[in-house]
């Protein structure tokens, strides 16, 4: 069956849609839409072809935006999405997530809420902002957020988050209950005798690898890691990178070892691509080896990085791999980062990269 | 920049205005007006008509603590006005988005 292949951007001023046919060479640009708003993560419905993108205005506020129509028309609410009368009021949505039509948003200040009515109204998931390590999150560098959601695909029950600078929490009865899943993940920026807390940690980006229920990935502003219980102990497998210090993590849509990343030099060095240089990098073995992909990629004068949800593959085969830069470049690669060619240029800010593949 | 004082309960009775609200906010809500006119005694009580005309409007003009969101400012025949300032009969209420963004 013929499909198209679109990338779904979240930037500064706006959220883009990108569309193309099965070869994946010319892209068409739809876009700005919600308002030119910030917004932070653009997802798809798989199962509807429905596109729904969070974000938060300074004027107005936090919206989740959605279109039936590929961006043609849109609705936005935030029906629900609020923490009570009294709390810091929401200011923006910094994830989504589906399931099994279940819609979940990550927001500001850090906390998670469900909606089932296809983002429509929203019900605050009360316990994890219940749990007794709350107090003591600290903020990262962008605020207090939850930015990444994992909903096991198998077991909608079972849900992983991430919150800077509180760290990966785990819920496994919907949301009602958390714990805090740290383990073996380093907080640098503590003393010397406390770089492995409970909870605290920086973590950047949290994936889970296809077909294997309990491996995830987590790119961590100290480090990166791999789970092989489900977040409750984590290894180190930095070991052959440039740098500990990344945001993005991208997982292989079918190979549960194959992994992207894309370090950066350093958290206080300018946030860039190592030597002004951008690679991806790829482990083809879980963590135990690395490999820089650069062909295509500029090789001087880069100074860009790539935000935490700015990286993505699609479910082609060879899968297609995508970044989009804090300069507002986007870049493709359709045959798992062997090579790499530039899809746009002269975009705002890219702050988040989903895909979709669709029946033509 | 003086506020008004927010009224006792018992003075709080409808008075028509004349409202105008922002481009940016029209744009969010298809049909609706740059200008029209509302019965309500409060800042408040307009917007939740503002609210019943047009679903989801209170949320993008008020955030829950409540109060006017940080970067909407409502002037009310030149004045400042909170959730709680009156609607004198006959004013005309200005619903601005502030100098923000980057």
């Amino acid at each position: 069956m013929a499909t198209d292949t679109c990338l779904l951007l979240g930037t500064k001023k706006g959220a883009f849609i990108l569309r193309s046919d099965e070869s994946r060479r010319d892209w068409a640009l739809g876009g700005p839409y919600c308002e030119t708003w910030p917004t932070n993560h653009v997802i798809a419905d798989p199962a509807t072809g429905t596109i729904y993108a969070g974000g938060g205005n300074e004027w107005f506020g936090p919206a989740v935006w959605k279109s039936t129509d590929m961006g043609k028309t849109w609705t936005h609410s935030s029906e629900g999405l609020a923490y009570p009368e009294g709390e810091q009021p929401v200011k923006a949505v910094w994830s989504l997530a589906i399931h099994d039509g279940v819609l979940y948003a990550g927001v500001q200040p850090a906390g998670l809420f469900r909606s089932d009515d296809g983002g429509e109204t929203w019900k605050h998931l009360e316990g994890l902002r219940n749990h007794p390590s709350r107090p003591h999150w600290n903020e990262g560098g962008a605020g207090l957020i939850l930015h990444v959601i994992v909903v096991d695909p198998e077991d909608g029950d079972r849900i992983w988050v991430g919150i800077s600078a509180a760290g990966v929490f785990y819920s496994g009865d919907g949301g009602r209950t958390w714990e805090p899943r740290n383990s073996g993940t380093r907080a640098d920026f503590f003393p010397e005798d406390q770089r492995y807390p409970e909870f605290g940690q920086c973590v950047h980006s949290l994936v889970k690898a296809s077909g294997k229920p309990q491996r995830l990935y987590q790119q961590n502003h100290c480090g990166m890691y791999v789970s092989e219980d489900g977040g409750r102990k984590w290894i180190s497998i930095e070991a052959g990178l440039p740098s500990d210090f990344g945001f993005p993590a991208a997982a292989h849509p079918r190979d549960p070892d194959t992994l992207y990343l894309l370090p950066l030099n350093g958290a206080a060095q300018g946030r860039f691509v190592p030597d002004a240089r951008a690679a991806v990098w790829r482990t083809r073995d879980a963590g135990r080896s690395w490999e820089d992909l650069r062909e295509g990629l500029p090789q001087q004068n880069a100074y860009f990085g790539v935000l935490r949800q700015a990286m993505a593959t699609d479910r082609h085969d060879p899968a297609g791999v995508y970044f989009g830069t804090n300069t507002g470049s986007l870049y493709g690669s359709i045959d798992e980062g062997a090579t790499w060619q530039p899809i746009a240029h002269h975009l705002p800010p890219v702050l988040s990269v989903e895909t979709l593949v669709t029946p033509r | 920049m003086p506020t008004r004082a927010p009224p006792h309960p018992a003075e709080a009775s409808p008075a028509r205005v004349r409202v105008r609200l922002p481009g940016a906010l029209v744009d969010l809500f298809p049909g609706a007006p740059r200008s029209l006119d509302i019965d309500a005694a409060t800042v408040r009580d307009m917007i939740e008509e503002l609210n019943r005309r047009w679903p989801g409007m209170r949320d993008r003009l008020c955030d829950t603590t409540p109060a006017v969101r940080r970067h909407i400012n409502i002037f009310i025949d030149g004045e400042r006005a909170r959730l709680e300032t009156r609607l004198p009969p006959g004013a005309e209420v200005f619903i601005l988005t502030a100098i923000s963004g980057g």
